[in-house]
């Protein structure tokens, strides 16, 4: 195998809260090979979108190490840092919030350029800002728009052009789609797979919706309360899921078919686990279907159950 | 797949810079343009009072037979208690008035904005350091501040303008931490970090056309009361030496007449209110014209 | 008891802009009945949150308006209140949960003073102990833990943000709930427990809502009625089992969102989305509005607006089903 394009190893983000220390991330190791997307799903507040800004570094880590193309950049200084930005850039979940509302659909686009000064010139700029506007099939009359006229998958579509514009090699894709409907979420995900296959993308892609992941991922890795607890290929955890909490989020995925409609729900149910200085012992013990008393006692590592399919429950 | 189809491609819109949106939708707003007209003719008079009017004769020497002379064809605006022509004054201290409001505030404004964007966007020991200091400010009556400071560099015009913008610091630094601390969370502004935009360009760029609403009310507001306070100063004997026409120290000698010779007082009066709506009405303009979900 | 309680007729919303006039909305029909579950399917900018917004009289001032049609929510015409009716309306009545939970929550209240706010305002509870004792109620049902009251939004991730403004919007367990795409940022688990919530409350309380959301997993679970909306105009309405049956007659459009929906359980490289995309609402086609994206597009499209057909209650809004014209 290859070197992979992104790894972390025992990475770690704790927040400080009034309780105590908030382990939103800890302990995850992932690898991404290059060209690949690796889907990220979990529980809302799980640390999804922690971990892929930590990797991007716009948030410090507290512990562990992220190798891009087998260096560790966590060790990067300053200004070798903003020279790194322009590999990997972020694709935002809240395509509201995610925009300057002060700035215009052409400034939008055209700020990563100007800051990383890849390009030199109006004229040349004017013209980039256009091809990337091509590129993610947004009109050109939109270019003197500001973000609040427009709809979201055209306020996504931005966000796309403006993570292109730098030409990156690896993008974090924090639930670009969630707030588009079926058609554009179509289109989008097309396009994304689209550019993927020109540029030999490599995207680590969070989402809840299930059938998406599945339908971009070539790997797929399930969080609980900040850790990893199944990672493998995208079919095997679809046809083959293992830990408690992979196989409660396949039972609860909304069908778009009457004949579900009945079905007995066997939502989770039990406290939510506070993140904040959570004790030993599996995290999903507390509503797990399946628990036993050992399951409190000490954290359950991920362990490799079959090639490829790695799963941290004490039941394998 | 794309949009392309619904324009040609070789005739891209044109687009359109910054500037000229901003001035776009001000010009809508016929009260902030009216504001504008207001200023720019006060700034005329102060420019070119100098053209017209002579210092020495016609505005500071006192000729006691003609003292308070209601308004006549030969003294518009009447003559005060030493008999020197009220509308002389009057004009001549558009110049003085106008240069201590914006000198003041544009010193207050900036070194306020510096600390509250530093103290906001950093947060943690830069947060504290600083507004602890400005609270230090904050917590003494921004008079006897003042008062302090001019006492410490001596009088004269520049000092005490110093001691006023310096009393005001904290209160922009309050504001726009305030404001910043609501924006920097925001996943904009992360995004703009992605890129490896430097904290100085995230902080211009980004953050502050956000909060620029509040700073622009705060603005007009200290341009007031910088002129009055310049007054009360004055007053004190700590501002602006006695013949020096200025606004706010002809009101305040005005006082004394006010029962007999109110038109004394009606003119700087007069003068102060509108130089301060001019500033409100183009502080509210600039305010909405720079946010463009404002339309219309 | 089938009563209506907010009875959507003929509307029509523009946005006025520097450039351009918007026709978000171009004569929507909708009926929401008590205790109604009503879901409106359609893609981005078919004008959904406006319509939710001319609901809440919540348009953006001066470049939003209703310039046609009316709006009765429990016997008030919405469209004529005054703005102190609508303070008391808002809340009580009908509450919103927004599209954006960011900018709905206030970055420097905790989150347990924002719902006590709501209790306050609207004066459900009277001591300060009953107040907090409904908060962490509230919280709890939401799944989040009651603990974390005292935190400000920006510590909280997306989803979780998601969950308080749907905690805020439920404290006052209003007659109807607009809930705008409010699972979007939720996870499949955390989903199935708010739409459970969202039952027992319509069972508990008789709780109305209208549901805007993209995903028809969702529709298919929790709604009685569904409206498929495209360019501001409701183009296919009908029960849940009319929509979902697949061998019933449907809109084209509505046709083309299934077909766009990636399927769990076949393998596929590429999604088949509808061609095109959302006609330019400054200038909407003449005709049908679909006409240009349609697969099964007639002369008769690009000139003549189609009438609905009724088929048992089934809304069709389209040529190609009008039986008039099928008759010829
Ligand atoms: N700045 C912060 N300060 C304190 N706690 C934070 C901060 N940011 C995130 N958290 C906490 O970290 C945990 C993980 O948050 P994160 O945003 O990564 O979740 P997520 O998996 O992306 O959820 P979602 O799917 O809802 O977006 C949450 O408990 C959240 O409250
Ligand atoms: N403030 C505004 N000014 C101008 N146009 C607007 C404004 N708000 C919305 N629009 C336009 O009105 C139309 C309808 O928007 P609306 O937000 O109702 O769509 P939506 O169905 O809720 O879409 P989404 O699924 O993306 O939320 C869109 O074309 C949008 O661009
Ligand atoms: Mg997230
Ligand atoms: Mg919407």
């Amino acid at each position: 195998m290859t070197r992979p394009l992104v790894e972390t190893r025992d990475l770690k983000k704790y927040f400080r809260t009034p309780r105590g220390w908030l382990h939103a991330v800890d302990g995850v190791n992932l690898t991404i090979s290059r060209g690949q997307t690796l889907g990220v799903v979990g529980e809302s507040g799980c640390g999804k979108s922690t971990l892929g800004r930590v990797i991007l570094r716009l948030l410090e880590a507290t512990g562990g190490e992220v190798l891009y193309d087998g260096e560790n950049i966590l060790t990067y200084k300053q200004d070798k840092m903003i020279e790194m930005r322009k590999k990997m850039q972020i694709i935002f979940q809240d395509p509201y919030a995610s925009l300057n509302p002060r700035m215009s659909v052409s400034e939008i686009i055209a700020e990563p350029i100007k800051v990383c000064k890849t390009i030199a010139g109006r004229k040349a700029i004017e013209d980039k800002v256009y091809e990337m506007m091509d590129t993610v099939g947004l009109a050109r009359r939109f270019v003197n728009t500001y973000p609040h006229e427009l709809d979201g998958g055209r306020r996504q579509r931005i966000g796309i052009a403006r993570a292109l514009a730098l030409d990156p090699e690896f993008i974090v894709c924090d639930e670009p789609v969630s707030a588009l409907d079926v058609s554009i979420q179509a289109q989008i995900l097309n396009l994304m797979m689209d550019l993927q296959e020109e540029r030999g993308l490599t995207y680590m892609f969070v989402s809840h919706d299930l059938s998406v992941v599945k339908h971009i991922s070539n790997d797929i890795a399930v969080m609980y309360l900040g850790q990893c607890v199944e990672r493998t290929q995208s079919d095997e955890l679809f046809d083959n899921p293992l830990h408690p909490y992979t196989q409660a989020l396949l039972a609860a995925i909304p069908v778009p078919d009457l004949s579900a409609r009945n079905r007995p729900q066997n939502i989770i149910r039990g406290e939510v686990t506070s993140p904040v200085n959570p004790k030993p012992g599996c995290r999903f013990a507390a509503r797990c279907p399946k628990v036993r008393p050992e399951c409190s006692v000490e954290d359950i590592g991920l362990k490799e159950v079959s090639p490829g399919h790695f799963v941290a429950c004490i039941l394998y | 797949m794309t949009e392309q189809a619904t324009v040609n491609p070789s005739n891209p819109v044109k687009k359109r810079s910054q500037l000229k949106a901003i001035w776009f939708r001000y010009r809508k707003n016929k009260l902030a343009m009216f504001g504008l007209a207001l200023f720019l003719s006060l700034v005329l008079v102060a420019a070119s009072s100098g053209l017209f009017l002579d210092y020495d004769t016609q505005v500071i020497e006192q000729r006691m037979r003609e003292r308070l002379q209601p308004p006549s064809s030969e003294h518009w605006f009447g003559t005060d208690q030493y008999g020197r022509d009220v509308f002389a004054r009057v004009v001549w201290g558009t110049r003085i008035s106008l240069f201590v409001g914006v000198f003041t505030v544009t010193i207050a404004l900036t070194v306020g904005t510096l600390f509250g964007a530093l103290a906001g966007y950093y947060g943690g020991t830069v947060d504290n350091v600083l507004m602890r200091i400005m609270d230090i400010f904050l917590a003494m009556p921004g008079t006897i501040l003042a008062v302090a400071i001019v006492g410490a560099l001596g009088p004269g015009l520049v000092n005490v303008l110093l001691a006023m913008a310096i009393a005001r610091i904290p209160q922009f630094a309050r504001i726009v931490r305030s404001a910043i601390i609501s924006i920097r969370g925001q996943e904009f502004i992360e995004a703009a970090k992605a890129c490896g935009t430097r904290d100085g360009r995230i902080i211009m760029r980004h953050i502050l056309p956000n909060a620029i609403g509040p700073i622009v009310v705060q603005v007009t507001l200290h341009m007031a009361t910088t002129i009055l306070g310049v007054a009360g100063l004055s007053f004190i004997g700590l501002g602006i030496e006695a013949p020096t026409p200025e606004w706010g120290s002809m009101l305040s000698e005005a006082k004394e007449w006010m029962r007999y010779h109110p038109y004394l007082m009606v003119f700087p009066g007069v003068a102060i209110i509108l130089s301060v709506l001019s500033l409100n009405l183009i502080g509210d303009g600039l305010r909405d014209a720079l946010d463009p979900r404002m339309k219309n | 008891m089938e009563e209506r309680l907010l009875e959507i007729k003929d509307l029509h919303v523009e946005y006025v802009t520097d450039e351009a006039r918007v026709f978000a909305v171009n004569g929507l029909d909708l009926t929401v009945n008590r205790g109604e579950t009503v879901g409106l399917v359609g893609e981005t900018g078919a004008g959904k949150t406006t319509t939710a917004l001319s609901v809440m009289r919540l348009l953006p001032d001066l470049v939003g308006r209703i310039t046609r049609g009316s709006i009765i929510l429990d016997g008030i015409d919405i469209t004529r209140a005054t703005e102190a009716d609508m303070r008391l309306i808002r809340g009580e009545a009908v509450s919103m949960i927004f599209q954006d939970p960011m900018t709905s929550l206030n970055p420097v209240m905790t989150i347990g003073e924002q719902i006590a706010e709501v209790l306050h305002l609207h004066e459900k509870y009277d001591t300060k102990e009953e107040v907090e004792h409904r908060v962490d109620e509230i919280l709890r049902l939401v799944g989040l833990p009651p603990e974390r009251k005292g935190e400000y939004p920006h510590q909280f991730s997306g989803g979780m943000k998601q969950r308080v403004v749907i905690a805020i919007a439920l404290a006052c367990e209003p007659k109807l709930l607009l809930a705008d795409e409010p699972t979007t940022a939720l996870d499949v688990t955390i989903q199935a427990q708010v739409l459970q919530m969202v039952r027992e409350l319509k069972e508990k309380l008789n709780t109305a809502m209208l549901l805007i959301t993209h995903d028809l997993g969702v529709v298919a679970q929790t709604c009685d009625r569904v409206g498929i909306m495209y360019a501001g105009e409701i183009v296919e309405l009908g029960t849940a089992e009319q929509i979902f049956q697949k061998d019933e007659r449907h809109h084209p459009y509505t046709v083309g969102l299934f077909g766009s929906i990636p399927d769990l359980t076949r393998k596929t490289r590429r999604l088949s989305p509808i061609e095109g995309l959302m006609p330019d609402p400054t200038d909407l086609p003449p005709g049908c509005r679909f006409h240009t994206r349609c697969p099964h597009r007639m002369p008769v499209c690009e000139v003549e607006s189609p009438r609905p057909s009724y088929n048992g209650g089934h809304l069709i809004r389209c040529h190609i089903w009008d039986d008039r014209r099928c008759s010829q």
